[in-house]
Formats: structure tokens, sequence, C-alpha cells
């Protein structure tokens, strides 16, 4: 017990605590800080400027946690139920994109979707299309990349509750008399939602922090929370605000998950 | 099912976890020093008295001739480091112990790091190469009895173009021609953004007065549906040379990559006046290998190794004596050595210290519409 608390204090909690201690400091014209205790940090927050990035954010994040869940789940159930014995190959080649950096997977969208790119060169020799479209650097392009990413934070803990699930509860509720969409939304799918609330916790997190995927699909054409942050760190040099900023999304994000889990039990944590 | 809504102890202490787990990821974006002040640190090649660390931009030496020459010649071993951009060196050597002998700061960050104490004060007496730098680049705003900084490479901002496409250009207003929608990107850098626009305006690009920087803000806005996105000036050049965008917004460096690449492009410095943006060699406070890096400073400001440089960057060189060393295309192209007139027209970007957060407002909001 005593090294896990000593590791979460000094690599969790400690830089926690610093980032609150700078969020009221006072930012030098060139960066530094001098600490003392200025709320004005967390007033700038209510900027309508700033309050549309934080609404956009959420709303990225929130569309790009459903998606995952949408096009996770019935990976996951077909990987657990109809896997058979390719259900570890199945998944190890879920997890295959993490064995590369984050920023190399997401450069490679560019190449995919350029003008030049895979995609159109497909399109064309299909004769979809005559002329290169636009792909790349759109919202669209934004939202696909960030679903490509997070979809394994989705999947996998949504193969470990089902296969967990205890199959003769589906057979019980099939001899029972239960049609196979009633067994699912009835039986399958209440058991499993430890894997969706871990699911939807792991993929909403990342995503509300997101600032890569929209600088390189999106062209920065749009400002997230966690490009607002990186701004203030560095071109801004107001590490004040920058802290302050990232207290919120803590804080906005605990609430979020709090409510979330008040409204879905908690008996359904069991096992997560 | 769910009677009991009370979260418990156990799901408070998961979702605390969770939430923990985001913020650290944010954390790591701050580094967390106090202090503004470099201290020396045991990076690379410490303790070892032949070494030299050297953190420049990428693709920004000569890769056969400048550090080899440079070995071989006063048996020092150089390790080499590289940043992106200005903002990027600043905040590392904010957090301290980077270790680095010699950096390559732009001019507003010079002056940034002079007023926050993160260069030294250089010896001039142990620099006896300054005497080869033009008098057009002694002496800047930034440091203007070059205490601190001594220059090395300088070049221009200007737009990368199709000219099969365009025709000749000239100004910065064809990168707000409504024709061109969709085939147009922007540097993602404030000041070069911001300071297109200001030149557009026909205002100094350095310019702090609120009715001004409101004009420019609104002749953003205006021009951002016509964009295809902010891009890094490296980000820009394949977009144009492939052919996703007809022109963008560079600098000069990445303009002539380009073009080596595809015939069919040119790069301009807008009549209006753009960047002059100056590169320097500065020295660290707490560089461990001091007497190295003053070595290397006047290697650089030699005359073979200063031509060997803009030989292979097409960057211009600030170094009057190698220019008989400089292959004559390069000494005769207007776009990189502009003739006296153009040149008066041109402005380095200044540190301009509080109203740089005004800055990087508006281009939120510009960005955010």
């Amino acid at each position: 017990m005593a090294p896990v608390t000593i590791w979460l204090g000094l690599f969790f909690l400690v830089p926690l605590l610093l980032i609150l201690i700078f969020s009221f400091g006072r930012s030098g014209v060139y960066g530094g800080i001098t600490l003392g205790f200025n709320p004005g940090n967390y007033l700038k927050v209510f900027d309508p400027l700033y309050l549309e990035i934080v609404g956009r954010t959420f709303v990225i994040a929130l569309t790009n946690t459903l998606l995952c869940l949408a096009l996770g789940y019935p990976l996951a159930y077909f990987i657990v139920f109809k896997g058979h014995r390719w259900r570890n190959a199945l998944i190890l080649l879920v997890m295959v994109p993490f064995w590369t950096s984050l920023l190399v997977r997401a450069y490679s969208w560019v190449v995919i979707l350029n003008g030049n790119g895979i995609a159109n060169r497909t399109l064309q020799f299909l004769g979809i299309t005559d002329e290169p479209v636009t792909l790349i650097f759109t919202p669209q392009a934004v939202t696909m990349g960030m679903v490509y990413s997070y979809l394994p934070f989705m999947v996998l803990p949504l193969y470990a509750a089902l296969e967990k699930l205890d199959v003769s509860l589906k057979e019980a509720a099939q001899d029972l008399g239960a049609s196979r969409w009633h067994t699912f939304w009835r039986v399958t799918f209440p058991l499993s939602m430890p894997g969706v609330i871990a699911g939807s916790i792991l993929v909403f997190i990342p995503s509300a922090g997101e600032f890569v995927i929209p600088n390189l699909l999106g062209g920065s054409r749009t400002v997230l929370m966690g490009n607002l942050i990186q701004q203030q760190f560095l071109q801004a040099r107001d590490w004040a605000f920058g802290s302050a900023l990232s207290v919120m999304l803590a804080v906005l994000l605990l609430g979020a998950i709090m409510f979330y889990i008040r409204r879905i039990g908690t008996d359904k944590l069991e096992g997560v | 099912m769910g009677t009991q809504k009370r979260i418990s102890r156990s799901a408070f202490l998961k979702v605390v976890g969770a939430g923990v787990v985001a913020s650290s990821t944010l954390s790591t974006l701050s580094g967390c020093t106090v202090s503004t002040t470099a201290k020396s640190g045991d990076g690379g090649g410490a303790g070892n008295e032949n070494a030299l660390n050297f953190y420049n931009w990428s693709d920004y030496v000569n890769p056969k001739t400048t550090i080899p020459n440079f070995e071989k010649e006063y048996g020092v071993e150089v390790t080499q480091d590289f940043y992106s951009d200005n903002e990027a060196l600043l905040a590392k050597l904010q957090a301290g112990g980077t270790g680095y002998d010699v950096i390559v700061p732009s001019d507003y960050m010079v002056s940034v790091m002079r007023k926050s104490d993160i260069v030294q004060k250089l010896d001039r007496s142990r620099i006896p190469n300054f005497d080869n730098v033009s008098a057009d680049f002694k002496g800047l705003p930034f440091d203007p009895n070059n205490d601190y900084s001594m220059p090395y490479q300088w070049g221009t901002t200007g737009i990368l173009y199709n000219k099969k496409e365009l025709g000749e250009i000239s100004s910065w207003d064809v990168l707000w021609d409504t024709e061109y929608k969709g085939e147009i990107a922007m540097m993602s850098d404030v000041r070069e953004t911001m300071g297109a626009a200001l030149k557009l305006l026909g205002y100094s690009l350095n310019s702090t007065d609120p009715e001004q920087l409101e004009e420019a803000k609104q002749l953003l806005l205006e021009q951002k549906p016509l964009l295809r996105g902010y891009f890094a000036s490296f980000e820009v050049r394949p977009l144009v040379q492939n052919g996703d965008v007809l022109l963008g917004h560079v600098y000069s460096g990445d303009g002539f990559l380009a073009i080596a690449e595809n015939k069919d492009l040119d790069y301009a410095i807008p009549e209006e006046g753009a960047t002059r943006w100056v590169d320097n060699m500065a020295i660290p406070v707490g560089a461990e290998h001091v007497d190295n890096a003053y070595k290397f400073i006047n290697y650089i400001l030699g005359a073979k190794a200063g031509a060997s440089l803009t030989n292979y960057t097409f960057y211009g060189s600030p170094n009057e004596a190698a220019e008989p060393m400089i292959k004559k295309e390069i000494l005769d192209d207007p776009r990189i050595y502009p003739p006296p007139e153009v040149f008066e027209r041109l402005e380095v970007i200044e540190d301009i210290g509080e109203a740089t957060r005004k800055y990087e407002r508006i281009f939120t909001e510009v960005k955010s519409a």
C-alpha cells in the first residue's frame, strides 16, 4: 500500500496541487509565475469567447463518446460471441494501433485524406469522382480521426465486461421465451453496463483534452480547450490562466462523470 | 435495480481516479517549475570538456560541413537537439536543467530571453569574427549592442504560390481574394499572421494600437472562410507543392525548398512589406561548455562556415565576409537578397511585452469564429 501511495502522491497529487497553486498566481510578462491569491484567473474563464470554447469542447467529446460506443459495442460483441478461436487474435488487432505513437497515426490520416492521397486516388480510380474532393481539414475529418484514435479505449472494457458474462443467463432467457432482441436489452446489455461506463469515461476524458487531432486533421480551424490551454502555456506565456483553465476542465469533467454515474446507478460500477 | 443513488466511496474513488488521470495529462503540458531562470543541468556530454550541446531549428545546418568541420578543427564533440518554434524553446529553457550551450532564438525571442535572464552576456573579445557581420545585422532593436546574441541566418516571410495558375503576384491582398476560396493556407503563428494583416493595412507589424489591432482582427475574420486552415510553415510547403492549395503563407526557406521540387511555383515578398526575421546564436545562463560555445559562435561567423550554411539552406547570410563564397545564383536572387528598396520595407518582429496576450486573444477569437 505504501509504495502505491507514494507513487500516486508524487506523480498525480503533487503536479495537480502545483497547477492549483499556479492557478491563483500572477503570470510574468515573459512566463513564469508569482505566487499569490488572484481569483481573477478564474473570472477570465467566464469571457463569452472562452465559454463558447468550453461548450464546443464538451459537445465534441460527447459526440465522440457516443460514436465510439455505437461502433465499439457491436465490435466487442462480435469478437466475444462470434470470434470463436479468432477471439484473441481479433482483440490483439484492436490493440495494435497502440504500438505506434498517436502523432504518427494522426499524420497517416493526413497522407490518406489529402488531395493526392490514397482515398482520393481510389475514388477517382473507381470513377466515383473526376476531381479530387476535399476530405481533409474539415470537421468530418476531425470527427473521424477522433473516433479512430479512441475506439480501442471503448472496445477493451466492453470486451472485458462481455467476456465475463455468464452465457447460461442468455440461454435461460431464451428458454423462458425471450426473443433475441429482448434477451439483448434485458439481459446482455444491463450486464455489460460496467464496460459501457468504463469505456465512456475512458473515451470522454481524453477527448475533452484533445488538441492534436483538431490541429492536424482540422487545419487548426477551430479552438478546443486543449488548444486554449496549450496556447496559454506557450504563445501567450500566461501560466496562471492556463492553470486556471486546467483546473476548470478537471472540475467540469469530474462533475460530468459524477452526474453520469448518479444517473446510471452506482451498483453498475461493481466490477469495473 | 439502482434504487441507491448515493455515490459509494469506492465509486467516488474511481471517479476521482479518472479525473486525476485527465488532469495529469494536462499537467504534462505545463512543465512544473516556478523559476524563470534556466539552471545548469546534467544534459548530454556534461563532465566532458570537449563537448558542446547545440539546440537548433531542424534542417538548419549544412549536414556535410557545418558540424563535421567544427568537430575536426576544434576537437569538440557536438550533440544536436532540435525545436520547431521559439515558444517551445523558451518553455524548455524556463523549465531549467537543459544543459544546452548554444541556442538559436529569433529576434523578438532574444529580447524575451534577455529580459528574463535566460541568456548570458557575451564577451565580445572572444568573438573576433563579429567584424564579419554586415552593418545591416548589427545592433538590431532586440539586442541594440549585440551584448547577448550573434546573427546566424536571416530570411523573410511571404507568399508561396502557383505561378502557372495565378500569374505574377505582388501583394498580401491575394490571400484575401475570394476567387481562391478553399485554396489558401495561412501560418498558425500569431505574430506572422497578425503581421500579414497589419502590413496589408499599412501598419507596423509590431503595432500595439488597439484600433489597428481591431482592424487587423476584422480582416482576419473576413479571410477565415477562404482558408483551408492554419498551419506551420513546414506544413504549408507540401500543401502548395502537391497542389492541395494554390497559395500559402511561408518562411522564405520553405518557399525555396518547394520551388526546387515544383517549377510551377514561386515565392513573393509582398510590396506592402513583410517580416524580416533574424535567428541568432546565444549562450544560455548555466551553460557548461562556455569556452566551446564561444569557439562555435566564432566559427559560424567565419567566412567559410557562413557561406556553406547559406549555400545549403537558401537563407540569407548576415555574414558579409562570406559573400564571395556564396553561390552567385543565391546572391543575385532578389527573393533571397532583396534590392535595397524592398529591404527597407521589411520589418523585424519585436517583443511587444503585455500586448502579446492581446494578440493571442485576437487570434483565438479568429480561429474560434
